[in-house]
């Protein structure tokens, strides 16, 4: 089944550059806006994040986006709200990636169902466990046509990576360095890391997010990786407020 | 008779499980499949009954408190695991997992902590093993539980206050989980109750059994009895009931019986009731009951006891409620401390305020008079002076 993440990889040797944002951030309606501003400025793909109260892996930016997304009324019924009928206007893969509470409630066939009616690409749940993930949804997720991406970190086993490899889909996210999104650690000190990785000859592709922020730190990664994910840093350039065009800066300026 | 334990995925029934994030993975991994290895070998098995023995003061006495008895019209007892060196069955747990800790040749701890005595339970074990500290305590309960929080630091523990959410006992654990996330290696994550992702409610479980263990033979020793009739304990996440109940458990013959935090009430919107008023989803890595939103957003919960004052419930207990196998219950905020100073007043023990919602419990019991009731006095209430004072001031007891 063809979709548009695989293909986006598929089709060019070029290094991706993909956003996120959490849904309902700064505003309820922000949603479709920021995906045509970054649509516009030039992204490859898009994260969208769906808010969870208690987001174990997110450092406080992403934290306090995701408390005021709540706040301000966002859930997985209203996302598929506004993004139904989106593919008539974006075309950029869409992935998105949320805690596996709220999904389990909204029920996850209902939400696998919704993520087809909307064009949704892929899906990062980090905490469903890949060996969860095998036995009961995987059959249902590749009927839909849907990538389930899996995490890597510097601590995950050849093996592992192997194992993750085999059973995901889209692409392989390689967090750098260990940590919770938007940690400022160095990522030149996580080179051995990326080295090795880069070396194993996997069948998905390869891409680094947490942590990455800057043009410099796009330049490190453009060695060893097919794309890079910032979260943190955008989601702080929204905050402070944000037209179409000071997105098409940021996103320039990472080029 | 087989142990109580959860399948070797961690399940107990469909709840329990490791529901966690990649990079806790390494970590998980290898405490899952050493950890009863280190637990059943002869070392371990010597150091913690000797440090449970002499460092600790177990046997905790099972006191029969003919007050009680009197009043509700049954054998009433009292397991003191408020007399624990630290003052309540935390340490039992925090003993064990300090051991484990070693074994592992991990050099640092972190654990989160509510009322604080998970907290010092930690601080006091890693000081006696050497080891560094850092406890993760919400920014609220670090105000209402302040003596705690200095005895902490005087441990040599550093104290890091938890700013997001409800800022209690779930956004404690939050930043921990964080905190993991960030140092796997050389860090080892003391939980403080039978929550969080296999094999933590077992290991911790296999900790606090001692109690029951005790329980057994105190009751056989004191009446006769190859079982007590009635086991009554509160719950947070629950270990220091599971510790109660471990061994009765499917005995078919004791009643077990899990207090809740109603809070304000249960229909109030401040409460902690999981059972009552939650629905099954996962929390802090395991399948449970929670309370939350439709839309599947823990909800903040609200019990003037810090220890209780958390939207799940250990995955044992779920599964437990589940199957009919023990009775959940709850008390009221104003139960608990009128409880709490009714026993302080009739037999001399402050218990702490976690701890009086069992004791609250006894009112709506309707025992037998030949009926052997344990009430699991899990700690002392040194640390809910503020709250007793402020309710003692505002109604006084008759
Ligand atoms: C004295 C006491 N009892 C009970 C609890 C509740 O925890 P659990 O349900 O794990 O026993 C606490 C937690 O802080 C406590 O301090």
């Amino acid at each position: 089944m063809s979709n548009r993440l695989t293909d986006l990889f598929a089709q060019s040797d070029r290094f991706k550059l993909s956003l996120f944002f959490t849904a309902g951030y700064p505003r309820l309606v922000d949603t479709e806006r920021i995906l045509t501003a970054l649509e516009e400025g030039g992204v490859d793909f898009v994260e969208i994040g769906f808010p969870f109260s208690d987001p174990m892996a997110d450092g406080p930016v992403i934290q306090n986006s995701s408390q005021q997304a709540i706040a301000n009324g966002m859930a997985l019924k209203v996302l598929f709200g506004q993004l139904k009928g989106i593919r008539d206007r974006i075309r950029i893969p869409l992935v998105l990636m949320g805690y596996l509470n709220p999904v389990l409630q909204f029920g996850m066939q209902q939400f696998i169902a919704n993520c087809v009616t909307c064009g949704v690409d892929g899906l990062i749940l980090p905490d469903l466990p890949v060996e969860v993930y095998v036995d009961q949804y995987k059959a249902q997720f590749e009927a839909a046509g849907l990538a389930f991406i899996p995490l890597i970190t510097p601590q995950t086993s050849p093996e592992r990576i192997r194992f993750l490899d085999t059973h995901g889909s889209g692409f392989i996210y390689l967090v750098s360095g260990p940590g919770t999104t938007g940690g400022d650690k160095c990522l030149e000190q996580e080179a051995a890391y990326f080295e090795r990785v880069k070396a194993m000859p996997l069948r998905l592709p390869k891409v680094a997010g947490f942590g990455v922020r800057t043009k410099s730190d796009i330049e490190l990664l453009r060695q060893y990786v097919d794309g890079a994910i910032i979260g943190s840093a955008f989601v702080r350039h929204l905050e402070a407020g944000w037209s179409n065009a000071s997105v098409a800066h940021f996103v320039a300026a990472l080029k | 008779m087989k142990r109580f334990k959860p399948d070797n995925k961690g399940y107990y029934g469909t709840y329990g499980g490791a529901f966690i994030p990649e990079m806790l993975l390494p970590n998980i991994a290898t405490l899952q499949a050493s950890y009863l290895e280190i637990i059943n070998s002869e070392s371990f098995r010597k150091e913690f009954r000797q440090l449970l023995k002499d460092y600790v003061g177990r046997p905790t006495p099972l006191f029969y408190s003919a007050n009680l008895s009197k009043r509700y019209h049954t054998q009433v007892f009292l397991k003191r695991e408020d007399l624990n060196h630290t003052g309540a069955h935390k340490i039992n747990n925090t003993i064990g997992q300090i051991l484990i800790a070693k074994h592992l040749n991990k050099q640092r701890i972190i654990a989160e902590t509510g009322a604080g005595q998970h907290g010092v339970a930690t601080a006091t074990a890693c000081a006696l093993m050497g080891m560094e500290c850092t406890v993760f305590m919400g920014a609220v309960d670090m105000k209402r539980q302040a003596h705690n929080v200095e005895r902490m630091r005087m441990l040599g523990a550093r104290v890091v206050p938890a700013e997001s959410g409800s800022r209690t006992l779930k956004d404690a654990t939050n930043e921990a989980i964080r905190e993991w996330i960030r140092y796997p290696e050389d860090t080892h994550y003391i939980i403080g109750s039978v929550v969080g992702p296999h094999p933590y409610p077992d290991m911790v479980a296999i900790f606090q059994s001692v109690i029951s263990d005790e329980i057994k033979l105190q009751v056989k020793a004191k009446c006769g009895k190859e079982h007590p009739d009635i086991v009554i304990a509160c719950v947070g996440g629950g270990s220091n009931a599971i510790g109660a109940f471990y061994h009765f458990i499917d005995n078919g013959h004791t009643r077990l019986i899990a207090v809740e935090a109603a809070g304000m009430g249960l229909e109030s919107g401040k409460t902690a009731a999981s059972i009552a008023m939650g629905r099954k989803g996962v929390i802090h890595g395991n399948m449970t009951f929670l309370m939350q939103t439709e839309d599947g957003q823990i909800t903040e919960p609200h019990s003037v006891s810090a220890g209780l004052d958390y939207p799940g419930i250990g995955p044992a207990h779920a599964y437990l409620w589940d199957t009919g196998k023990i009775e959940v219950v709850s008390i009221t905020d104003e139960a608990a401390l009128k409880a709490g100073l009714m026993l302080t007043r009739m037999d001399g023990i402050i218990p702490a305020l976690e701890s009086a919602h069992a004791i609250a419990y006894l009112e709506y019991l309707n025992a037998a008079p030949e009926d052997v009731v344990v009430v699991n006095l899990s700690g002392r209430g040194d640390k809910d002076l503020p709250a007793y004072q402020k309710y003692f001031q505002s109604c006084p007891i008759d």
